[in-house]
């Protein structure tokens, strides 16, 4: 009975911010409503049992990308530039797109029988955590995907840093499309 | 407990938020918090789904952290890939930058 509450409110508080944050024009508060939908992800993943999962969530995304976000928003605005117009002339297109995305899965999921499964006897074991842990390094366990992970995060680490490296000369500014009307 | 019915219809109305987001925001920042909306859905599918139907094994749960690790990666390439956008076009809005269309 606590669960579901707690479950209701988190998937409200989530839901409410998702849609602040895909329409608020101010984008510093779009972020902060991205903040409360990760926050929101987390709870819901202690209350999966998934408390390793919900730590990660909040260190890597709160900590990490919503803070890389808030830097690039930082960065690429003129101080004082005014907020332009939240949604592209195509915004109608994409409702119908999301309505109908929504209704689909929707629609699929009434139909699987699955869906209305509670947990069963198969409990999470207490020292999941730490089986979790040795399964990741273990070469019967996941050792090769937990390796290819590393080396995607440091080659997607170098990359970034020779992208953004201001050292060069730039050529620019290239015409945007305002330039050409 | 609540059914894994609830996750997934959470799951997939925050999918269909963030795709709305993807699709009709201007700004390519704007873009992105669509698209970690949509990411966190998918998290929250696979968590849900690990726990309810086989919460003693490993796969969803390595599966989960292999998403986040691709998460990091693809917000740092992205993040670096829109400063360096700034700094030629002096605008990150995806409307603007039209120097590949024909």
């Amino acid at each position: 009975m606590v669960v579901a509450f707690i479950f209701v409110l988190s998937a409200l508080l989530m839901l409410a911010s998702a849609l602040v944050a895909v329409t608020s024009r101010n984008l510093v508060r779009a972020v902060m409503a991205l903040v409360l939908v990760l926050f929101g992800n987390a709870v819901l993943f202690i209350l999966l049992e998934a408390y390793f999962l919900a730590v990660a969530q909040v260190i890597i995304y709160i900590g990490a990308i919503a803070i890389l976000i808030i830097f690039a928003l930082m960065l690429t605005r003129h101080t004082g530039q005014e907020w332009g117009p939240a949604w592209n002339r195509a915004w109608p297109w994409a409702v119908l797109m999301a309505a109908g995305l929504a209704g689909g899965l929707l629609l699929v999921m009434r139909a699987w029988p699955m869906a209305g499964r509670m947990v069963e006897e198969a409990q999470v074991p207490a020292d999941y955590t730490r089986q979790l842990g040795v399964a990741l390094v273990s070469p019967q366990g996941f050792v090769v995907p937990f390796e290819v992970a590393s080396v995607l995060l440091l080659a997607a680490l170098i990359g970034a840093i020779y992208v953004a490296w201001g050292g060069r000369k730039v050529k620019g500014p290239y015409p945007t499309r305002s330039d050409e009307e | 407990m609540v059914p894994l019915g609830w996750y997934l219809v959470v799951a997939a109305l925050l999918f269909a938020i963030g795709a709305f987001g993807v699709l009709a925001r201007k700004n390519a920042i704007a873009i992105f918090i669509g698209l970690e909306i949509m990411f966190n859905a998918a998290l929250l599918n696979a968590v849900a789904f690990w726990r309810y139907l086989h919460p003693t094994q490993f796969d969803g749960t390595v599966f989960a952290i292999v998403i986040l690790a691709v998460a990091a990666a693809e917000a740092a390439v992205g993040l670096a890939v829109f400063i360096a956008v700034y700094r030629r076009f002096g605008t990150v809005d995806a409307d603007e930058i039209t120097l590949l269309r024909g």
